[in-house]
């Protein structure tokens, strides 16, 4: 046959009314991927960026060099924290449904990649997070109370009615504003970590995107500033199989994983089970244990699935197969670690279900709170004049003269 | 009294930003070019051999990456100075710039901010062709949330940007290039004038501040009102001295934010105006500042006011000063606006 030059377009494996196929995915048994030393050189352990480093087996058994060790209360806090933000999507997105509020973005599948990650860093590390990094902010503590009064937009929300749903931060839970444009807090936070490292503090950034905005220039540049600087940042690529309706193999993930874009860079990569509490943990931990002993940044590639709509303006069934997150062959992180606590004797179905319980009840409690200090239709509202507030940190004249005239049309 | 030197713009430049490393060990510097060669204008020499590569971060080719990482740095308690070598390359950093820059204080409801101030050369008249020529402050001022400044004289570029280091909002600072060496004043025949000969040539050595949001009176008069900024401020003296005009000229300085008292009350005093700039007419910076006065002065205007500025093209290598608003267009818009109605 002529060979001749040819238009490769990337093939999804299944659309709507096809059956579900995870052919094309790359996995490694649980235990199999040899864990390198933190102080390793990028490109003497380029196979992890390949290999999926998996710690849970089949039998729900914890095995090989990831394992990480965890004491089972550290893991109870982890099903605590992931079963929480599940909760709280639930019943976010019903009240999204209920048009209580405008937008919602659910993490539904993705618990562990925010939940185990926060918890192998230390309060005092920054966090730069995307949209659907809930489980970030929720495992830091900040109260469902505040979450909800930004999902509102009332007089309690922290972004004083200014972002859409989501877009949370905490400067004291050390959470960066979430901008909404994508990919933009990567090179912000090798920034931010090449500032820690110019003033001599221990303290790393880490930072979350999704494998669909790795494909912005932004995540290049962070890559290569961090690569230069060798700063102490975890740049984590949450691999979630889908950018709305696009694949990621769209995103250039067919020819190569993501977490090889790291060796690429100069940068050590791991690709590993997002869906595996331990071994997110795990791998982590020995990033966070390399950034803080000079070793430089690591790019994570978390495999996981998008398990819910992109948002609540987005229908999937419009462009993939219906049934495929029963399907996907890493199963359910939550599922996961809760079989593997029942089977080393730490947890049981009975337990699982009073914290089940408990947890919806906080939900709702703290809905309840949030909703009287306003909601977008009802109640006390943010005072207007506040949408001039914060432009500039004082008050240029130009827009004290548009906050007046704002007053007499409103007269 | 700090004691004076004769500074052209570069060491006026260059003295502001060793002043501040020197005052407070957040700021740091970084750019393409800027550490060890001290800048492809010389702007940070010597810097990094006094300051240490730490603060003199010399960066990869990659714009958006600069702006990124300082708005990174700022929010972590630095205060970043960074180097576009030209404007005509600031683009691939425009996104960080206003979308993140420019919004991160409003956006987080103040709890974080970045005080980031981004030096750029701009302008033409260095046989710089469309990619060494632009002056893009238009699309920046149209940006809510980001100061924008341009100097004309080495007194004021230091002045200045010492208050955009110190100041906690995010700055540009644009640095008409060729006016770096001296007082141009658009004629490129004429041999060219250090800023020794020059008043404004004299800068502290020290601290000093020139503040934000006040413009600069360069010459009184009684005439007319010429409101303009950076190259232009001299186009404008030598047109109104070729027509034996009593102009009065004033250095916008600080488009954002904008001194509307001191151009309104000399063209309430005037009753006529002529807008100067050096950047492409349509939807410029210009066409704000004839709006205002247009709002403000309508009733005192004895013709309607007339706007000078690049023409509606890239900027061309070959027809330099044919592209340049030099002496002979401004004076055809003085004439115009000096016709009685």
């Amino acid at each position: 046959m002529e060979k001749r030059s040819r238009l490769h377009l990337p093939r999804v494996p299944a659309r709507p009314g096809e059956a579900p196929d995870f052919s094309y995915l790359q996995l490694s048994p649980a235990g199999a991927v040899p864990r390198p030393e933190v102080t390793a050189r990028a490109r003497d352990m380029s196979g992890v960026a390949q290999e999926l480093v998996r710690v849970l087996d089949d039998a729900h058994d914890a095995v090989g060099p990831w394992h990480p060790h965890l004491d089972a209360a550290d893991l109870q806090v982890g099903l605590r924290h992931m079963l929480l933000t599940r909760l709280f999507d639930e019943r976010m997105q019903r009240t999204q449904r209920a048009g209580k509020i405008s937008f919602y973005i659910r993490s539904l599948g993705e618990e562990a990649v925010s939940v185990a990650q926060c918890m192998a860093l230390r309060p005092s590390d920054m966090l730069f997070p995307s949209y659907r990094n809930q489980g970030l902010v929720i495992a830091r503590g900040i109260p469902l109370v505040d979450l909800m009064c930004q999902l509102l937009s009332n007089t309690r929300d922290m972004c004083k009615g200014r972002q859409l749903p989501v877009m949370y931060h905490s400067a004291a839970g050390r959470i960066f504003s979430i901008s909404g444009n994508l990919a933009t807090q990567f090179p912000q936070a090798v920034g931010w970590a090449m500032a820690a490292a110019i003033k001599g503090e221990d303290h790393l950034a880490a930072s979350w995107i999704g494998e669909g905005s790795s494909a912005e220039a932004d995540f290049h540049h962070a890559l290569l500033f961090a690569s230069v600087y060798q700063a102490p940042v975890i740049l984590n690529v949450v691999n979630n199989q889908w950018a709305i309706s696009t694949f990621q193999g769209y995103a250039g993930g067919e020819q190569r994983s993501f977490a090889a874009r790291g060796p690429g860079y100069g940068i050590a990569g791991i690709r590993v089970d997002g869906n595996d509490f331990l071994a997110v943990h795990a791998v982590t931990t020995w990033a966070a244990e390399r950034a803080r002993q000079g070793a430089g940044p690591t790019l994570i590639e978390l495999v996981t699935y998008r398990a819910a709509a992109h948002s609540t303006s987005d229908d999937p069934s419009r462009y993939r197969a219906k049934d495929d997150y029963q399907h996907w062959p890493l199963g359910d992180p939550i599922d996961r670690l809760k079989q593997h606590l029942i089977k080393l004797g730490e947890w049981s179905q009975a337990r699982h279900d009073a914290l089940s319980a408990e947890l919806d009840a906080i939900v709702v409690k703290s809905w309840k709170e949030a909703v009287t200090y306003g909601t977008l239709t009802e109640g006390p509202r943010l005072d207007t004049d506040s949408m001039f507030d914060d432009v500039f940190k004082e008050t240029p004249q130009h827009l004290q003269r548009q906050r007046a005239l704002m007053h007499r049309e409103r007269e | 009294m700090t004691p004076m030197a004769q500074m052209n713009m570069v060491q006026a430049l260059n003295s502001a930003m060793d002043v501040m490393l020197g005052r407070d060990p957040a700021v740091v510097l970084l750019g393409e070019d800027i550490g060890y060669f001290g800048g492809v204008f010389r702007a940070t020499e010597g810097l990094q051999r006094k300051y240490g590569e730490h603060r003199v971060l010399d960066t990869p080719i990659a714009e958006g990456a600069i702006i990124g990482a300082a708005i990174g740095m700022a929010v972590n308690g630095l205060r970043p100075v960074a180097e576009i070598q030209f404007a005509d390359y600031i683009y691939p950093g425009f996104d960080q710039i206003a979308s993140e820059l420019a919004r991160l204080r409003y956006r987080s409801a103040g709890e974080f901010y970045a005080p980031v101030t981004i030096r750029t050369p701009c302008g033409g008249g260095i046989r710089g062709g469309q990619t060494h020529s632009q002056s893009p402050e238009g699309i920046f001022t149209h940006v809510s949330g980001i100061k924008v400044v341009m100097p004309s004289n080495p007194y004021d570029a230091k002045g200045l940007l010492i208050t955009a280091i110190e100041d906690d909002d995010p700055v540009i600072f644009f640095e008409p290039k060729r006016l770096y060496n001296g007082p141009f004043d658009g004629d490129p025949a004429k041999p060219a004038v250090p800023w020794s000969t020059h008043p404004k040539g004299q800068v502290p050595e020290g601290h000093y501040t020139v503040p934000f949001g006040k413009a600069a009176i360069v010459r009184e008069g009684s005439a007319l009102t010429i409101v303009t900024y950076g190259t232009m401020v001299f186009v404008a003296a030598l047109a109104t001295a070729s027509l034996g005009l009593d102009a009065e000229i004033i250095d916008v300085r600080s488009l954002v934010p904008l001194d509307v008292d001191t151009i309104c009350s000399s063209v309430r005093k005037t009753g006529r105006c002529v807008v100067a700039h050096e950047a492409t007419r349509f939807s410029g910076f210009g066409a704000e500042l004839l709006a205002v006065v247009q709002e403000e002065c309508f009733w005192d205007l004895e013709a309607p006011i007339q706007r000078v500025a690049g023409w509606d093209t890239p900027y061309p290598h070959a027809f330099e000063w044919e592209y340049f608003p030099g002496p002979k267009r401004v004076a055809l818009a003085i004439k115009a606006v000096m016709e009685p109605v």
